[in-house]
C-alpha cells in the first residue's frame, strides 16, 4: 500500500534520513522504532509532504506522492497525527474534529464519523465545547488521533502517540489505536517506546542515525538480543 | 462637559476607520506574522478610486447616490485586486525567507505604490465630493452629521459581517486553524495558499471601505495620506494585540477616543503651548507605551507567540 524507496531527507547540511526504504500492506499495523533523533519524525513528514524530500520516492495505492502538495495528502488517504499533537488551541474539541474533515462534504457521514470518535473517546464528547488548548495532553492526543480519523484516511501514520503521558493514558489511547486496526485500518506507528510498539505491532523497522538499522516481524524483533540490548533497556 | 462629549463622537468616528484598517494589519500578521506596512497605501488607492469613479460617474450623470455605491464597489475590487496581487507578487516567494526580508519588502511596496499614487493621481490634494446632503444633529451641546453616523454603522456592520465569516464558515474556520498552526492545517487539506490569499483580500475590501469612508469624511486626499493612516492603524492592531480581530476593533475605536480627546484636551493641558494639531503625538504615544509596557497589546494572549 505504502512503498518508500530510498527516501533521503536532509535539513541544510544535516541528512536525518540517509535513503530508507520500506513497505507497509494493506490492513498491516507497521512499528518504526528508534532512539531519539534517529529520524522518524523527518520520515513520516516527507511522507505527509510537509517536508520536501531530499531524494527517493514515495508510491501510495500504486500512485506516485513523493512531489504531492501537502493539502492534497489526506485526499489520497494518508492522515498524520503529528509529534506533539498539534491540535488547533484556539478551536473547540468539536471543531479540531471538523477541521479533520474539512476536505469531506458529506454533512450527515461527518456527524456520524464525530459521535464514533467520541464512542472511542468518551472524554472529549464530555469536552466537545472546550478550547482545545486547555485539555491534557492525554486529551490532546486523544483529540489529535481523533481529528485524524475525520479524514476517513486509509493510512494512519502516528508520531509517537504515548510520548509524555501517564501509563493508564497511554493504555487507553493504545486500546483506541488497536480497535482502530482491528476495524482494518492501516497503521504506521512510530514511537520510542519500543516495548510498546512491539507487542501492539505485526512487523517493524528499526531506525537508528538515518537509516534502517533491523526489520523483521515485531514478535521475533522483541526476542532478538540486539534489538533487546539497544532498545528494550536489558 | 461639551467637549468631552464632542470629542468622544469624533474620536467614536475616526476609531471605526482605523479599526477598518487595524483589522487587515492583524488578519495578516495572524494567519503569516507579516506586518504588511503597505496596507496603508492600499486604503489611500482605495481612497483614490473611489474619487476618479466618483468623478466619471458624475460626468456621466449617474445620480450621486448610485455613483457612490459603484465608486465603493470600484474601490473595494480594485484593492482587493491590488491587495491579492502584493501577496502574490512580492510576499509569497519570501514565505521561507528570513523574518526581516518581507518586512523591508513591505516597506519597499509601500513606497511603490505611493509613488504609483503620485503618478496617477499627481501630488496635488485631491477634492472627494460631497456624496450626501449633510445634515447636522446636536445633543446636549455636542454636534455630530449624518455622515459620522454612517460611518459608524457601516463599519460596525462590516465589522460584524467579518466576524460571521471567520467563526461561522469553513472558510473562517481554515483561516483560525491556519494561523494557529500553519503546517497542521496543511495536513488537514488547508490549502493554505488560498487562506492566505484570502486574509490578504478581505483586508484590503475592509481597508477599501475605510479609505472611501476617510474620503467622504474629510473630503479630500493625497497620495501620502496612507502613510499616517497606516501607521496609526498599526498602532491600533499594537494596542489591541496584533493577531487578534476583537481587540483591532477595540484597538481602533480606543485610539480614536484616545486621539480626539487628546486633542481636545491638549490646549488645557498644556497651558496653550501645543495646539490640537499636535494630536498625532497621541497614538505613537500609545504605541511606545504599549510596545513597552504590554507588548501582547491589551487582549493579546501571550508574547511573542510569532515572533
Ligand atoms: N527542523 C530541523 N532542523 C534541523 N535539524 C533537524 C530538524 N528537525 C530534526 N532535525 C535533525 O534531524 C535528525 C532526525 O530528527 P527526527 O526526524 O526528529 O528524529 P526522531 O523523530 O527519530 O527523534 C536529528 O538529528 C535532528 O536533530
Ligand atoms: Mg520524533
Amino acid at each position: 500500500m505504502l512503498e518508500v524507496t530510498g527516501l533521503r531527507v536532509a535539513y541544510g547540511g544535516i541528512h536525518a534520513v540517509k535513503s530508507i526504504t520500506f513497505h507497509i500492506n494493506e490492513g498491516e499495523m507497521v512499528a518504526l522504532i528508534g532512539a531519539n533523533g534517529a529520524g522518524k519524525t523527518s520520515t513520516l513528514k516527507a511522507i505527509a509532504r510537509v517536508l520536501d524530500a531530499a531524494g527517493g520516492d514515495v508510491h501510495f495505492a500504486g500512485e506516485d506522492i513523493t512531489r504531492l502538495p501537502a493539502h492534497e495528502v489526506l485526499g489520497r488517504g494518508i492522515a498524520l497525527v503529528p509529534e506533539g499533537r498539534g491540535v488547533f488551541p484556539r478551536l473547540t474539541v468539536a471543531e479540531n474534529l471538523m477541521m479533520g474533515a474539512y476536505i469531506r462534504h458529506d454533512r450527515a457521514e461527518i456527524a456520524r464519523d464525530m459521535e464514533q470518535v467520541y464512542d472511542h473517546f468518551p472524554r472529549l464528547r464530555e469536552r466537545e465545547g472546550q478550547l482545545a488548548g486547555t485539555l491534557s495532553g492525554g486529551e490532546q492526543q486523544m483529540l489529535a488521533i481523533g481529528r485524524a480519523l475525520m479524514g476517513r484516511p486509509k493510512l494512519l501514520l502516528l508520531d509517537e502517540p504515548s510520548m509524555g503521558l501517564a501509563p493508564l493514558m497511554v493504555q487507553k489511547i493504545f486500546a483506541v489505536i488497536q480497535a482502530v486496526a482491528a476495524q482494518g485500518m492501516t497503521i504506521l506507528l512510530v514511537e520510542q517506546n519500543a516495548r510498546l510498539a512491539l507487542e501492539v505491532s505485526q512487523r517493524a523497522y528499526v531506525m537508528e542515525s538515518g537509516g534502517i538499522s533491523h526489520t523483521g516481524n515485531s514478535a521475533e524483533l522483541l526476542t532478538d538480543a540486539r534489538v533487546r540490548a539497544a532498545y528494550l533497556g536489558e | 462637559m461639551e467637549t468631552f462629549l464632542q470629542q468622544l463622537i469624533n474620536g467614536i468616528v475616526q476609531g471605526s476607520m482605523y479599526a477598518l484598517v487595524a483589522l487587515g494589519y492583524t488578519m495578516v500578521y495572524g494567519i503569516m506574522g507579516l506586518i504588511n506596512f503597505a496596507h496603508g497605501e492600499v486604503v489611500m488607492i482605495g481612497t483614490m478610486v473611489a474619487i476618479t469613479v466618483l468623478g466619471l460617474l458624475a460626468a456621466l450623470g449617474v445620480p450621486m447616490g448610485l455613483a457612490a455605491v459603484l465608486a465603493l464597489l470600484a474601490a473595494m475590487l480594485a484593492c482587493m485586486g491590488l491587495g491579492w496581487s502584493l501577496e502574490r507578487i512580492a510576499y509569497r516567494p519570501l514565505r521561507n525567507a528570513p523574518r526581516l526580508t518581507p518586512l523591508i519588502t513591505a516597506i519597499g511596496m509601500s513606497i511603490i505604490l505611493q509613488n504609483l499614487a503620485m503618478m496617477i493621481w499627481s501630488r496635488n490634494y485631491l477634492s472627494f465630493p460631497p456624496i450626501i446632503e449633510k445634515v447636522s444633529y446636536e445633543v446636549a451641546g455636542a454636534h455630530f452629521s449624518n455622515v459620522q453616523v454612517l460611518i459608524v454603522v457601516l463599519a460596525a456592520l462590516s465589522m460584524a459581517g467579518l466576524l460571521l465569516l471567520i467563526y461561522r464558515t469553513r472558510l473562517g474556520m481554515a483561516m483560525r486553524a491556519t494561523s494557529q498552526n500553519l503546517p497542521v492545517a496543511r495536513l488537514m487539506g488547508v490549502n493554505v495558499n488560498r487562506v492566505i490569499a484570502a486574509a490578504f483580500i478581505i483586508g484590503s475590501a475592509m481597508g477599501a471601505l475605510a479609505g472611501f469612508m476617510v474620503g467622504a469624511y474629510y473630503e479630500i486626499a493625497h497620495y501620502q495620506m496612507g502613510f499616517m493612516l497606516g501607521l496609526k492603524a498599526f498602532t491600533a492592531a499594537v494596542l489591541g494585540g496584533i493577531g487578534n480581530l476583537g481587540g483591532a476593533m477595540l484597538g481602533g475605536l480606543l485610539l480614536g477616543i484616545i486621539e480626539a480627546l487628546g486633542a481636545g484636551y491638549i490646549g488645557d493641558l498644556t497651558g496653550g503651548f501645543l495646539g490640537s494639531h499636535y494630536q498625532d503625538i497621541f497614538a505613537f504615544v500609545v504605541l511606545i507605551g504599549v510596545l513597552m509596557f504590554r507588548p501582547s497589546g491589551l487582549f493579546g494572549e501571550k508574547t511573542g507567540e510569532r515572533a
